[in-house]
């Protein structure tokens, strides 16, 4: 007979408050399998534990019922609290009585305390079921693949090869470089982004341990922590890399002109370029969608003036796979079309901006030579208005998140403009000033102080045109009055929005992303980088608008992760797998049709004991399994049945509500 | 078929009114990955919801037998909630595709035996919509409520 111990925690007050600790205690001990059932304080605490060690012994336990926070939380904690013990961990179960009751039934203590009860007998139920189970090693590919080249891409694809770990560094663009690789100057300290971007933009490039695939989108992943499948699409780019020297002759020569995405549309590049001068790699691609020759069969002036001979209008696109264990993702973000506001009449003024074309503007490298002027007609503008939290933080224009960097590259840009056009002064509205972080506050009083920026606390209105200037009508807050400037130049600071595929790549993945289109970490405090899917990381903005600091920072986490796992030639993985029972199996073959991962194939045994006649019946690879239990329902026979989630275990709970 | 069904109504007495103490008991079968995790979001963040739901972890909603839902309603449960990743979210890639289909031949099954069609329900919960848990409990709290007590195909019923 089972000898269940049943262990409820208070967890300080978050429980305690609002269940009846004792009465589940006295509930728990009335069941007839439980012979040993205590409350306490911190039940994941040291002493904690200790108890359910010394229970284990002390009453020869076959079973444990934690009753604590979600299974989610602190199950790993328990379980080796009873391996500890001697016990197999798989006979642990959880009981959520804290994010399933006290949490969320604050107002109705009996019906908590009820609740938790219940819960704790569905558990009890449920673990007198339970199987010894065993980790299951597999052997892991020691090669990871970062999608995406911004910074956060470079810094994790570098910090992995700098152990010595093959890695595949896929990036949508013709050149690694992202978003940072935009930027004129970094906060708080005005580093030239370039400066210090590029010469880790180079190393990716000669590292050996890092292969670099640009122009190219990772379209399948298949496979299981440690052993993935990743199909990466090369898309053509009629441009043999192997004999381009980028020289450049190609780009200078071309007719077709379209507008630059590298400089936000401000100029224009050609139908072949490289996007910038020190693109990483320094070789250009077609664009398909612009180029004559390979629209409409006429042109071919590049491959005329290719020396080399490296142009090549019939080149296709490749599909190329690698087998690698671990994966990182950083699509990093992009900016929100500020259309919506229309009061700002975005569209249709020309002199209002975003802050991404701010900065190319003032880059030295930027369409403008890195003076700032109106698009309008080309003057240098004196009076710049600044708007911050366009979109963030505008629960009405449907993002409710801070976008975080907004508050200093805005006091970045009141200093740059001022350095760029000494005689001009910057307006800044804001609604609050979040400057947090090492050497920022002291960053944006410098911007006030010594540029003289006019820091605004309020809203704007409406912009209206009035001759060759923008009249900016907001609020002052600080003195409760209406004001109005007349701008020569509006810059929006916009909202950061992730990558408009990153829905679409989460699926491929298959990892989870939140309403605005962020992949969602596994926990957001205690695992920010990980996924709820084993070896899939995220690096950078592709999870939450962050700074450079913090992403690369995130992205060097992602590189110790991805080191940690291969850190051994094998890795474990949990029992959770389905097994089949051959001996009730029919060879339907259901099964083998809705697996997902293809883990199940057939084998011939035996008709009986001894016989030559052979019959067919289902084999589960448990290296495989990822244990979703698809395979058990379908079962008629009842054949199957998934380890930790057993038909009895399963119907043992509900009959024991 | 579809006239046939359309005729199929609920054989559940609406005359057996509720004993006052009666509180209704709701099975909720959660996925790990998306609902599980969003349930746990709703208690994080504090959202109240109507105490009658007890909840079972499983893998993936495909792992729902429809046995589960037959035995819920036949020994303790008034209401049978399932819920999964929303279409194409699957953490097992297709898991809830199939559960969406067995569920909704469960659930006809269930109508031609005379349940009423509210006794046992599907949602789409992922693992960031801890307030939409809470108003799914909500909603399929009210509707159990408003049906009372399941006596239909109880066990107990039969023994006597």
């Amino acid at each position: 007979m089972a000898r269940v111990g049943v262990f409820v925690c208070f967890c300080g007050a978050n429980i305690a408050d609002f269940v009846d600790v004792p009465t589940v205690v006295e509930e728990a001990k009335k069941i007839r399998e439980v012979k040993f059932a205590v409350d306490y304080k911190y039940m994941c605490s040291d002493p904690g534990q200790q108890m359910i060690r010394d229970a284990i012994v002390q009453y020869r336990l076959t079973s444990i019922v934690v009753a604590a926070c979600s299974p989610r939380m602190h199950e790993k904690t328990f379980r080796k609290a009873l391996s500890d013990a001697g016990m197999n961990p798989y006979l642990l179960e959880v009981a959520n009585i804290r994010e399933h009751s006290s949490w969320v039934h604050q107002k109705d203590k009996k019906a908590a305390t009820d609740k938790a009860g219940d819960l704790v007998r569905m558990a009890v139920a449920k673990s007198i079921a339970n199987e010894q189970l065993h980790e299951i090693s597999v052997p892991v590919t020691k090669r990871a693949l970062v999608i995406g080249g911004g910074i956060a891409g470079i810094q994790a694809a570098l910090d992995i090869a700098d152990a010595r770990i093959p890695v595949t560094l896929v990036e949508r663009s013709p050149s690694i470089g992202g978003r940072m690789a935009q930027l004129d100057e970094t906060f708080p300290t005005l580093d030239c982004s370039q400066c210090i971007l590029t010469p880790k933009m180079v190393d990716v490039a000669s590292h050996p341990f890092i292969e670099l695939i640009p122009y190219s989108e990772v379209i399948e992943l298949d496979g299981y922590v440690g052993n993935y499948k990743a199909k990466i699409r090369k898309k053509a780019s009629y441009v043999n890399f192997k004999s381009c020297t980028g020289c450049g002759a190609c780009w200078q020569k071309c007719p077709v002109k379209v507008p630059n995405e590298y400089n936000m549309g401000i100029d224009t590049r050609k139908a072949i370029y490289t996007p910038f001068p020190q693109a990483v790699p320094n070789k250009p691609v077609i664009d398909a969608k612009h180029c004559t020759m390979l629209l409409k069969g006429k042109c071919g002036i590049c491959a005329k003036f290719c020396e080399k001979g490296a142009i090549d209008f019939k080149m296709t696109d490749e599909v190329i796979e690698r087998e690698i264990g671990a994966v990182v993702v950083a699509t990093g973000y992009d900016l929100w079309d500020a259309t919506p506001y229309e009061e700002y009449g975005v569209g249709r003024y020309k002199d209002i901006i975003n802050s991404l074309e701010f900065e190319r503007m003032v880059s030295a490298n930027g369409p403008t030579g890195g003076l700032p002027v109106r698009p309008s007609d080309g003057k240098v503008p004196k009076t710049v208005v600044f708007i911050k939290c366009v979109g963030s933080r505008d629960k009405a224009k449907g993002i409710e998140f801070c976008s975080k960097i907004c508050c200093m590259y805005t006091a970045k840009h009141a200093i740059l403009l001022h350095h760029k056009v000494h005689d001009s002064r910057a307006y800044i509205f804001y609604m609050d000033i979040r400057a947090a972080g090492k050497g920022y506050e002291e960053f944006v009083n410098r911007a006030q102080v010594e540029t003289g920026a006019v820091y605004l606390r309020g809203r704007v209105s409406k912009i209206y045109q009035k001759g060759e200037k923008l009249m900016v009508r907001g609020e002052d807050g600080q003195l409760g009055q209406e004001v109005e400037v007349e701008a020569d130049l509006v810059v929006l600071a916009t909202a950061i929005i992730p990558d408009k595929e990153n829905p679409a790549l989460a699926r491929l993945l298959g990892i989870s992303y939140d309403k605005y289109g962020y992949l969602s970490e596994a926990h957001p405090k205690l695992r920010p980088v990980e996924t709820a899917k084993a070896g899939i990381f995220l690096a950078g903005c592709t999870q939450a608008p962050k700074d450079i600091p913090e992403t690369v920072a995130q992205a060097s986490a992602c590189a110790a992760k991805v080191c940690g796992l291969f850190a051994g030639d094998t890795i474990k993985k949990d029992p959770m797998v389905s097994t089949v029972n051959k001996d009730f199996c029919s060879g339907c073959q259901n099964c083998v049709k809705v697996c997902p991962y293809q883990a199940i194939v057939t084998e011939d045994i035996p008709l009986g004991h001894g016989a030559k006649e052979m019959r067919t019946v289902a084999k589960i690879n448990e290296g495989v399994c990822q244990g979703c239990g698809s395979c058990v329902a379908i079962c008629r026979s009842m054949a199957i049945n998934l380890a930790g989630f057993t038909d009895p275990q399963i119907i043992n709970e509900i009959v024991a509500i | 078929m579809e006239e046939v069904k359309d005729k199929i109504v609920s054989i559940e007495k609406p005359e057996l009114i509720a004993p006052p103490e009666w509180k209704p008991v709701i099975v909720g079968i959660l996925c790990n990955w998306c609902s599980y995790a969003g349930s746990d979001l709703t208690g994080t963040s504090r959202t109240q919801y109507p105490p009658n739901i007890r909840i079972i972890r499983v893998p993936c909603s495909s792992r729902v037998d429809p046995w589960f839902i037959i035995k819920a309603l036949q020994t303790t449960a008034d209401g049978v909630l399932i819920s999964g990743c929303h279409p194409g979210d699957c953490h097992y890639i297709s898991g809830n595709y199939y559960a969406r289909r067995r569920f909704l031949v469960t659930k006809e099954l269930l109508k031609m035996v005379g349940f009423h069609e509210h006794r046992v329900q599907f949602s789409w919960v992922s693992a960031a919509e801890g307030a939409k848990f809470a108003q799914v409990v909500k909603k399929v709290t009210e509707d159990v409520v408003k049906l009372g007590p399941l006596h239909l195909y109880k066990k107990e019923n039969f023994s006597k």
